[in-house]
């Protein structure tokens, strides 16, 4: 870490200026897909009702079927592909009450420094020789960084449960798991994260994927978490500018993140590409970085001393290290390094990328990805998967792969030929996906209208079923395939979350908040158990399921179950009713 | 054992209905059952934040370490007498004082050390080092499962009989990297959570929701899952005295050995158990035969030593291997404390350990001789050690597809 921030740091010095990155915003002709009618759909028209909702939506709130019944399952579709047209002040008054989230990473990291900095700053060399005084401000140091790992965590979930711009937020999820980072990498990865969601992901959430792969390839995230930052030419090969200090000569490739963007970003791992592609590619991303610190005082002056001539540094030292500090670029702020670049000739996916360029090199790069058929086919097969089932049909794909390229990856036409197919409202499709542990947590809460609290107790929930935010430690994201959810432990915890809902042990999630819970309160337990079943499971259970809640007997082992608050219908009776349907094999599909 | 089978069936009816190829792959081998009551154990101990291999198992009779050590080198045995020296194993490496109570595990030949092991990776990153220890595949980060995960989905050992919930069980919050993968695996964080947690007659209602309706794969997950609480609950081990005078330490690390070991005598078919442990990035002030480092020590040694008393005889059917991501650098930083570094020491320890020595080639701590000038060399990589525990002990035949593109050595000789 010591080694290679120093070289960062001096490479840095030669970027006073660079060119602000090319736009790539192209302007297709907007296309309408129509790829399917109403006509060609094998669900009924309350199946599409509950089907958009499970799909374009973190589940249903109170009043949301008949709202979609009474607008229309298409005229639902198209509101959500234009969140931009949507209200949504609910949530924007919910999320004033966190202080991360808007923050960049430089302002981050000097507002919540980590512990060791603040230390230092008030001049001790561990916790145990502070001052009183000194040690309660050390702990709010302390709670303050943790805050920075939490807070985004805990809005992704009020996002969720809030938002009215849901598939947005679907599709933020979505694409978050596609460029999937890892917060716990170390303690500086935590300040990438707020900008990563806000500026480089939600932004091109249903815009271009173009766009989409240039703000993640720029994101001081993803370049931390795939090492990209830190990658400079190998020894011998040629470099844009000549390195000032030797360390950043002995620096080598990195391919982490050349690899990762042609296996898992774009083109797949069956993508077509070889080895040597992934060199290349990661030749041509050689010198685009960031500064992850600041340097200290020591460093500076190694820097100075490196960059001019020794008997000039030493009676200029303070103007060299003046004019060494003005040209450092901002920390935690994307630049190219023409010192680090490897300057030489590159052939990518069969394309020649000329010798002597810079920045240019990885922008062509990440065009040639992008519009790659090996991406469009991918991409499609991730989204068909995400929306329709956990095995694409290949028909489906293939035409929404021919849409992506048609479009120049417009992620909403994209999106909208999923959502409108005749697959998309097949019967196979109907309730076939299993939700995820953070789709479990959410959509419990979003029964109820819950309003979550801001403490991250939902977040450790669900990190608890198996599923952290910002916790996946590879860069592949979580898997979107039933089969990898269903685990013994993995059944029992959510049964378990479903008993802890409906003990209110939820912060902000009343187990009887949803409306009807009122008029059933003291109704009969048929009653009460329909109720719950309308509001949980969209009215949709086995008759066995029914029955079993109805008469509290498992009828497995007739006659001998018991439960008293089965008996007498009430509110306590009605709370574990809704931790039952929480808990049900039912709820835990979508 | 019936419904089990005709639940599996209906799970594997839905197959071709059009689920996902891994739950094809987890049905596969489900339906060819592990072997019951094999018996081996293996139970990996993974030390998160590279613990300094030169203070646990201590070059005492190499000068350089002195050398490289001035402050914060253990004394070897002949300079200090009792605590502050290193516990001498074999006239040239010593016992950090702090695992004095693994010594007599040494002594009765029952622990070998591995010294200058690890990864070939170059890596000095925790997350990538763990990554590459978890995987078995240093360097190639693409590998989606965990070792462990592979040798238990290979399943060549196993024969058909009683599907086995509790055959592979991570005594931590998640499912950690070694253990991800397509064989099921539980992770907890006690015995006592592995249970439906409500009151009345709801246990017994949720039961009934997942064993009744369609036979998709969540119901049959479900019924895996009550079958497997009740499994527990049958061998009851809330009951349980540890054995021996085993008195295990109250930390987190010593009270999850100490549930692998119920787990171990509660016959539940437990043959895989992992469990890790964290403060090992000793920076600063990481201290000499006192300090921060040696507290860390002394918890590891007194929870391990424990198990080994608590187990009694069945430690002949057991291994203990403690691995860590990586060693610290040799030389001490300027805050009293290591570096990240290379190569690393390990601890085989049961009843068919070839212990009583340390095991693996000493590459010296001359400065030619460290790892880019700096770093303990590594001299046996760590696939070589996972892949003989997993033969000799466990018994897998198909160790080329446990490490992908491993060429190297298959066995140390630690054990017989």
């Amino acid at each position: 870490m010591v080694t290679s921030f120093r070289i960062v740091i001096a490479s840095a010095l030669a970027v006073a200026a660079c060119a602000p990155p090319a736009q790539h915003t192209t302007t297709a002709p907007q296309i309408m897909t129509t790829v399917g009618t109403p006509t060609d759909r094998e669900q009924t028209a309350d199946e599409q009702v509950q089907h958009v909702l499970s799909r374009l939506t973190f589940g249903a709130r109170p009043g949301d079927v008949v709202r979609i019944r009474q607008m229309g399952v298409d005229a639902f579709i198209e509101q959500q592909l234009r969140p931009d047209r949507i209200q949504d002040r609910r949530l924007e008054d919910w999320l004033n009450q966190f202080e991360t989230l808007d923050l960049t990473y430089s302002e981050l990291q000097k507002t919540y420094p980590r512990p060791n900095e603040a230390l230092q700053a008030l001049g001790a060399a561990n916790r145990n020789s502070l001052s009183q005084a000194d040690s309660a401000a050390f702990r709010r140091v302390v709670e303050g960084l943790r805050r920075v790992g939490t807070e985004v965590q805990t809005a992704r979930i009020g996002r969720a449960v809030l938002s009215e711009r849901q598939l947005n937020e679907v599709m933020t999820d979505f694409w978050l798991n596609h460029f999937s980072v890892f917060a716990g990498k170390n303690a500086l990865m935590r300040y990438t994260i707020p900008e990563y969601e806000s500026r480089a992901i939600r932004p091109h959430a249903l815009g271009k994927f173009r766009d989409l792969l240039g703000a993640v390839a720029k994101s001081p995230a993803m370049l931390y978490y795939l090492d990209n930052w830190q990658s400079a030419a190998d020894s011998g090969r040629p470099r844009l500018e000549a390195p000032r200090i030797a360390q950043a000569r002995n620096r080598g490739l990195n391919e982490n993140y050349g690899r990762e963007l042609l296996e898992l970003h774009t083109l797949g791992v069956d993508g077509g590409y070889t080895q040597q592609d992934v060199i290349q590619v990661a030749r041509a991303l050689t010198g685009w970085t960031f500064l992850p610190q600041q340097p200290n005082a020591q460093q500076m002056r190694q820097l100075s001393n490196g960059a001019a001539r020794p008997a000039r540094a030493r009676r200029n030292q303070a103007r060299v290290q003046r004019a060494v500090e003005q040209r450092l670029p901002e920390v935690g702020t994307f630049f190219f390094n023409p010192q680090v670049h490897d300057a030489g000739e590159k052939i990518v996916l069969g394309h020649k990328l000329r010798a002597g360029r810079g920045i240019q090199d990885g922008e062509q790069v990440l065009d040639i990805v992008a519009t790659h058929p090996a991406t469009a086919h991918h991409i499609a097969t991730k989204l068909v998967r995400r929306f329709v089932s956990d095995d694409p049909p290949e028909a489906l794909v293939g035409l929404v792969a021919a849409v992506f390229t048609r479009t120049d990856g417009d992620i909403r036409e994209v999106v909208r030929a999923i959502v409108t197919s005749p697959e998309f409202f097949s019967s196979a499709s109907y309730r076939a996906k299993v939700k995820t542990p953070f789709e479990v947590v959410v959509s419990a809460m979003r029964a109820v209208d819950a309003t979550p609290d801001p403490s991250p107790r939902a977040a450790q929930l669900v990190g608890g079923l198996g599923q952290p935010i910002y916790g996946r430690q590879t860069p592949d994201g979580w898997p979107d395939v039933a089969g990898e959810w269903m685990g013994t432990g993995a059944i029992l915890n959510r049964i378990n979350f479903g008993t802890a809902f409906g003990a209110a042990r939820v912060p902000g999630a009343r187990p009887l908040g949803w409306p009807g819970a009122a008029n059933v309160m003291t109704a009969s337990r048929e009653q009460q158990v329909d109720a719950v079943i309308s509001a949980f499971l969209y009215g949709r259970v086995s008759p066995e399921t029914r029955e079993i809640l109805i008469n509290g007997k498992n009828p497995l082992q007739q006659g001998r179950a018991r439960d008293e608050e089965g008996e007498i219908p009430s509110a306590r009776g009605l709370a574990a009713l809704v931790g039952l349907a929480v808990g049900a094999p039912e709820f835990q599909r979508k | 054992m019936h419904r089990r089978v005709f639940v599996r069936s209906g799970a594997m009816a839905l197959v071709t209905m059009g689920l996902s190829p891994s739950f094809l792959r987890r049905t596969a081998f489900a339906l060819q059952l592990p072997k019951a009551a094999k018996g081996k154990v293996l139970v990996c101990l993974f030390q998160r934040g590279a613990a300094d291999a030169l203070s646990m198992v201590v070059p005492h009779g190499d000068a350089d370490y002195y050398r490289l050590r001035p402050n914060i080198g253990i004394a070897s045995p002949a300079r200090a007498a009792g605590a502050a020296g290193s516990l001498d194993l074999d006239g040239f490496f010593g016992l950090h004082p702090a695992l004095a109570p693994l010594k007599p595990l040494y002594d009765r030949g029952l622990l070998a050390p591995i010294h200058a092991v690890g990864s070939p990776s170059a890596t000095r990153s925790h997350f990538d080092a763990q990554d590459y220890m978890e995987s078995g595949t240093p360097d190639v980060k693409g590998t989606h499962d965990g070792w462990l995960n592979r040798y238990l989905a290979t399943c060549d050992t196993c024969e058909a009989g009683q599907a086995e919930p509790f055959r592979a069980v991570a005594m931590t919050p998640q499912t950690p990297r070694i253990l991800q993968g397509p064989a099921p695996a539980v992770a907890m964080t006690s015995i006592d959570a592995f249970t439906v947690r409500s009151a009345g007659g709801v246990a017994e209602r949720l039961e009934a929701l997942y064993r009744t309706g369609s036979a998709d794969l969540v119901h049959a997950t479900g019924a895996e899952t009550f079958d497997a609480v009740k499994r527990l609950r049958e061998a009851n081990p809330a009951r349980y005295t540890p054995e021996n005078g085993a008195e295990y330490p109250r930390s987190e690390f010593g009270q999850r050995l100490r549930q692998v070991a119920q787990l171990i005598k509660s016959d539940v078919g437990l043959e895989v158990a992992f469990a890790d442990v964290g403060g090992w990035d000793t920076h600063v002030n990481q201290g000499a035969a006192t300090g921060q480092l040696a507290n860390r020590l002394g918890d590891f040694a007194a929870s391990i030593a424990a198990f080994t008393t608590d187990l009694g005889d069945r430690m002949g059917d057991v291994v203990v291997l403690t691995m860590s991501e990586f060693g610290r650098m040799a030389r001490q930083n300027g805050n009293g404390g290591t570096d990240h570094g290379h190569a690393g020491a390990m601890f085989a320890i049961g009843g068919g350990v070839k212990g009583g020595r340390v095991h693996g080639r000493w590459p010296g701590l001359a400065p030619e001789q460290l790892y880019e000038g700096r770093d303990l060399a590594l001299t046996t990589d760590f696939r070589t050690v996972f892949t003989e525990v997993t033969s000799r002990h466990l018994g897998a035949t198909k160790v080329e597809a446990l490490f992908p593109g491993f060429e190297g050595e298959r066995a140390l000789g630690l054990l017989g």
